[in-house]
């Protein structure tokens, strides 16, 4: 049931900013992914935006009123959805801990009195929940890193991090989709595409999805790159 | 085709840019002065969404292997057709081998070189617009552009030549919409934010950054959609101004929303150069 309070926003002259209470949490975004669903059907919507507590509607043209378009959108919140629930996948995502890949593992370990040993069986122990995409194409803004792992970025940030690599900024974790400039420690790599242009779907997750990171050996890395490379690679993948 | 003798500055492929995918973090890209783009598609009887070559500051030089028709708008660098002073919103035959090239800044930041049928580089998520980490393909030297070849039915009559005002290169003023956070503005930043701002040196196809400071304690917010046109307040309070490469999401307080006539204005600005924000209520 809908249970949250929402206020509507004009955004410039043809988009409107729907925002939940401003708070992260798993409730939110879920309640968010099923109102998006709702409004993507109408043919009128040219672009959504999920973000932790809100939904951006993008229409085709200028909106010539607002109030009754709010007052649609509030009747839409409140209609008992009729559609199936979407499925909602659990990914697994392998990644190499391997020191040559973690660049700062042995650091984050070393001030956190734990070991490297530690900080991948806290960092693999749980799945996350993927909140939605942005910062970079396929960029996974990811919910539920373990609070003995919360890390402030490094001083100074890397002008080049490899695609792939994972990294721990503050209360987030996530992987660099391509390479880019950035200030997360690294602590490790995975050899799977967030982003493949070539797909109709570029991106294999969505909001509301689950990922869990699976250690690989560096063997086991070069093995999954190549298959990913040829196009042989398929990620694993449950229902939730 | 279309041969890149110099691609000047900085030149890409532009149309309206991507839409139906911003949810998966992909930028909208997309012509930046769409007053402009709209205005040369216009003029060749072309769609509204083909795609056209903009090129920032001039100085590009382009060599066409295949007959079509062109026109050139925005910004006007003295185009020249080899080596003949042509004169912008008009349209011109150009046969294989002509050299288009451009020359002294009369007015503007961004020109638009349309053809005929427009530009047929690669279609990727629905769009042929260049976007670092989507498309792969850049207008380096010596870069081949495939073009169709002149539809002799479609022959443009008249070469009849445009006026356009020049206002739109001139004005400062910026119509604009308050933005999601206007409100969390004082009192003495809404009325310093009508005041004039100058360009800085960081202007780019990703944003253009105000000289002027505002006093400025807004903490940031937590991470969400920003738009082409959306002005973000930083924590040093320095006036963002986002344009059509900016990611989907961001953690700036949103303070204003400029209009799509706005966003064509302000990119045809340089450095040094002044703008007005005006509200619209």
């Amino acid at each position: 049931m809908s249970a949250f309070h929402l206020t509507y926003k004009p955004f410039g002259n043809s988009a409107i900013l729907i925002e939940w209470p401003a708070k992260i949490a798993e409730d939110i975004i879920g309640d968010i992914v099923i109102f998006e669903k709702k409004i993507i059907k109408n043919s009128h919507v040219v672009d959504t935006v999920v973000a932790y507590h809100s939904l951006l509607i993008k229409y085709t043209a200028p909106v010539a009123n607002y109030t009754s378009i709010t007052l649609e959108l509030q009747e839409l919140y409140n209609t008992q959805s009729s559609q199936k629930k979407e499925v909602q996948q659990l990914w697994q995502i392998p990644v190499c801990y391997h020191p040559s890949f973690g660049l700062d593992l042995e650091e984050m370990a070393a001030k956190k009195h734990c070991t490297v040993e530690d900080i991948i069986a806290l960092h693999t122990g749980v799945s996350y929940l993927i909140y939605f995409i942005g910062f970079l194409p396929g960029f996974l803004y990811l919910g539920g890193l373990h609070a003995t792992l919360h890390t402030p970025r490094i001083a100074t940030p890397r002008i080049r991090v490899a695609k792939g690599s994972v990294g721990i900024g503050g209360a987030q974790t996530g992987v660099y989709p391509q390479n880019s400039s950035g200030g997360w420690n690294i602590i490790g790599k995975s050899p799977v595409n967030f982003f493949n242009t070539n797909n109709t779907a570029p991106i294999f997750a969505k909001p509301g999805d689950r990922i869990q990171f699976i250690p690989i050996t560096l063997a086991a890395f070069y093995v999954v790159e190549k298959e990913v490379a040829n196009g042989t690679y398929t990620l694993k993948s449950s229902l939730l | 085709m279309i041969e890149v003798l110099h691609p000047g500055m900085y030149s890409s492929v532009q149309d309206k840019g991507r839409f139906g995918v911003a949810k998966q973090g992909i930028p909208q890209a997309g012509y930046l002065d769409s007053h402009a783009a709209t205005l040369a598609n216009i003029l060749l009887k072309n769609n509204e969404n083909d795609a056209l070559i903009e090129i920032t500051f001039g100085q590009g030089r382009f060599k066409f292997k295949t007959a079509t028709y062109i026109c050139i708008t925005g910004a006007n660098f003295s185009p020249k057709l080899n080596g003949q002073a042509i004169q912008v919103h008009q349209v011109y035959y150009v046969a294989p081998d002509d050299v288009l090239s451009f020359g002294k800044r009369s007015y503007g930041a961004r020109t638009y070189l349309a053809v005929q049928r427009g530009v047929q580089s690669q279609i990727v998520l629905g769009s042929r617009s260049f976007s670092p980490g989507i498309t792969s393909q850049t207008l380096t030297k010596g870069a081949l552009l495939p073009i169709l070849p002149i539809q002799e039915e479609e022959v443009i009559n008249g070469f009849s030549k445009v006026r356009v005002s020049k206002t739109h290169f001139t004005t400062r003023y910026l119509p604009c919409f308050k933005g999601p956070e206007y409100a969390k503005l004082n009192k003495v930043q809404q009325e310093q934010l009508v005041n004039p701002f100058t360009i800085s040196e960081d202007n780019n196809r990703v944003g253009y950054r105000m000289q002027e400071t505002l006093k400025n304690k807004l903490s940031s917010i937590l991470t969400s959609a920003v738009l082409p046109g959306t002005v973000q307040l930083t924590p040093s309070g320095k006036c963002i101004v986002l344009m059509q490469d900016c990611q989907v999401t961001g953690g700036y307080p949103r303070i204003l929303q400029l209009s799509e006539i706005a966003v064509s204005r302000i990119s045809q600005k340089i450095a040094g150069d002044k703008v007005q924000f005006v509200l619209e209520e």
